[in-house]
């Protein structure tokens, strides 16, 4: 099972979220669990989990290189790029590599065969564990623009697939996505079978919450809503919740020593064991609504 | 004229709290949101948008069923592995499209061609504080840099036309395409990080990533008594690279209730933070001299 945690609004506790719940419910024997950290622009969760990490593999795209000796400067590659990524001058071509996306067309364009590709690297992927947790994260390099839904993609084809029927160990992936609501979230949380929306309440976590709901909607995932930092006024997300239909899995206060935790790496079961139970729970929830729709 | 962007790396650690502060302190400006696909700003400044403008980000390559063979030359070519195929059946996943046209130039029947794809809308807008471009990045859609370059242009325009003193501009979070679009060839970035190990962690990217671009930075410290040893190790940092520290904003409860109540924190009470915050301002006005 896949189970990504999103926000639309950055700081609600994504992170905080993914990384009790992947802790808490990896004491279970009959869980196989995997993290992912998918936020590859500002990858956290290695503060809190504190992984060994045992392997880093680079991802890269591949990007064109001409052949001048072969280029005739007929123009074709430039046609052919659909983000203006090349410009064909009298007796040179310039390429933009910030906007390329490495998808291959002026290369298959070129009727001189003077345009090889070369693989750059644009980020990297780390490997090891968490005690029995598989751990994976994601890092773009820096000036990388475009390509962080690169990296996710490659990440996402290490998650394993579910056990067979016999096998009483069960697969559970926790993937940590960014924050926002366009492309790199989409890669993040597609084909999950649940998404943990986190939000807080106030109108920014409200708002952004309702774009996050949407994104979801059209990715056909089905979700809950986690309201972190609550308190007095938790309605202004409740009330939307209840409209839509949502079910809120799962409430933490506002709680200073919590956030004293988290500003040091901490999770927040290790200080308060009684919150293992809650995430356990909130797992136990997000089973129950999938079997209730039928989609487990 | 000079053009400030608050950022920040991490998500949540005051962008907006600021921006929509500056707002109310800094006299002739232009504002722009180019958090384009989480804005909140306008929750603070209530916008009254005068002109509405579609974004067209990106077309999307779509297979004519009647005319496709079946022959999977498009499935093989397509980097994206946007060409589902159903073993009956190929069709485009819209959602893993980038609009490449590889697939379309490769289709030996002319069975692929190119869908028009509404990604979002730009607005110019009025508040009581001045003039604000902001935007709405359609759901689930890529090309943000695209639509945030034109949020600034736009901020860009209008400023000049009013002969404007400053745009001042909010920020996304992260550290990829829609921030390096917020953030090349700016006067100032100011980065708002908070003393968490993730604030820090984020912020040194971020500083890299300003860097890179030759953008000077500034640093705001938000929550800094959350964890003074935290704030004691951005100081530190900081004093390390030559950036200004600008202020410090302690935590206040002040800041969550302005926000509830939709009013710029420095115009809704005028506790320690709000005091902090306009001599913040004071001192990027300073250094832009």
């Amino acid at each position: 099972m896949i189970i990504s945690i999103a926000s639309g609004k950055g700081g609600t506790g994504k992170t905080t979220i993914a990384v009790n719940l992947v802790l808490s419910i990896s004491n279970d024997n009959s869980y196989d669990c995997q993290f992912l950290d998918c936020d590859v622009e500002e990858p956290n969760a290695a503060i809190f989990l504190k992984p060994n990490i045992s392997q880093a593999r680079p991802v890269s795209i591949l990007e064109p290189r001409i052949n001048f000796t072969k280029c005739t400067f007929c123009g074709k590659c430039a046609k052919a790029c659909a983000f203006n990524a090349i410009a064909v001058l009298k007796n040179d071509i310039k390429i933009f590599m910030e906007l390329c996306h490495g998808c291959g067309g002026c290369s298959i364009a070129c009727p001189e065969n003077a345009i090889s590709e070369v693989s750059r690297d644009v980020g990297v992927i780390e490997s090891g564990n968490v005690g029995k947790i598989e751990f994976i994260q994601g890092k773009l390099n820096i000036g990388e623009a475009i390509t962080p839904p690169i990296i996710i993609r490659e990440m996402k084809k290490r998650i394993k697939k579910s056990g067979t029927e016999e096998s009483k160990i069960k697969h559970i992936t926790i993937i940590d996505a960014p924050p926002g609501t366009s492309c790199p979230v989409v890669e993040s949380v597609k084909n999950s079978d649940f998404t943990i929306l986190v939000t807080e309440p106030t109108p920014f976590g409200l708002n952004d919450l309702i774009l996050a709901v949407e994104v979801l909607k059209k990715l056909n995932i089905p979700m809950g809503v986690v309201i972190n930092r609550g308190g007095k006024n938790d309605n202004i997300i409740s009330d939307y919740c209840q409209n839509e239909k949502i079910p809120i899995l799962m409430r933490i206060p506002m709680d200073k020593d919590i956030a004293v935790a988290y500003s040091k790496g901490i999770p927040m079961i290790q200080i308060n064991p009684k919150y293992s139970d809650k995430f356990k729970e909130l797992y136990y929830k997000i089973e129950n609504q999938l079997q209730i729709s039928g989609e487990i | 004229m000079k053009e400030i962007v608050i950022i920040s790396g991490k998500g949540g650690t005051g962008k907006t709290t600021i921006t929509a502060s500056f707002g109310v302190l800094a006299k002739n400006k232009v504002m722009a949101d180019c958090d384009v696909d989480a804005a909140d700003l306008h929750l603070m400044l209530h916008p009254e948008i005068k002109e509405r403008f579609e974004f067209k980000g990106m077309s999307k390559a779509f297979i004519n069923q009647e005319k496709c063979t079946r022959c999977g030359a498009c499935e093989k070519v397509c980097r994206f592995d946007a060409i589902i195929n159903t073993g009956t059946n190929f069709y485009v996943n819209q959602l893993s499209c980038e609009g490449c046209r590889v697939c379309m130039n490769i289709c030996p029947v002319g069975a692929i061609g190119l869908e028009d794809d509404s990604n979002g809308e730009w607005y110019i807008s009025e508040t009581k504080y001045g003039p604000m471009v902001h935007a709405k990045l359609g759901i689930a859609e890529e090309n943000s840099g695209k639509l945030v370059s034109i949020v600034r242009q736009q901020a860009k325009n209008i400023a000049e036309e009013n002969g404007a003193d400053y745009i001042i501009v909010d920020g996304p979070p992260g550290i990829g395409c829609p921030v390096i679009s917020s953030l090349t060839g700016v006067d100032l970035a100011l980065i708002v990080t908070e003393p968490t190990f993730s604030g820090i962690h984020d912020m040194k990217r971020i500083v890299e990533v300003a860097n890179r671009f030759s953008v000077p930075v500034k640093v705001i410290i938000n929550k800094y008594n959350i964890n003074l040893e935290n704030s004691a190790a951005i100081e530190k940092f900081s004093e390390m690279n030559q950036i200004q520290v600008l202020g410090h904003m302690p935590f206040s409860e002040s800041v969550i209730e302005s926000i509830t109540k939709g009013i710029p924190v420095v115009e809704f009470c005028n506790d320690e933070v709000s005091k902090e915050i306009i001599s913040i301002w004071d001192r990027v006005v300073e250094s832009l001299k």
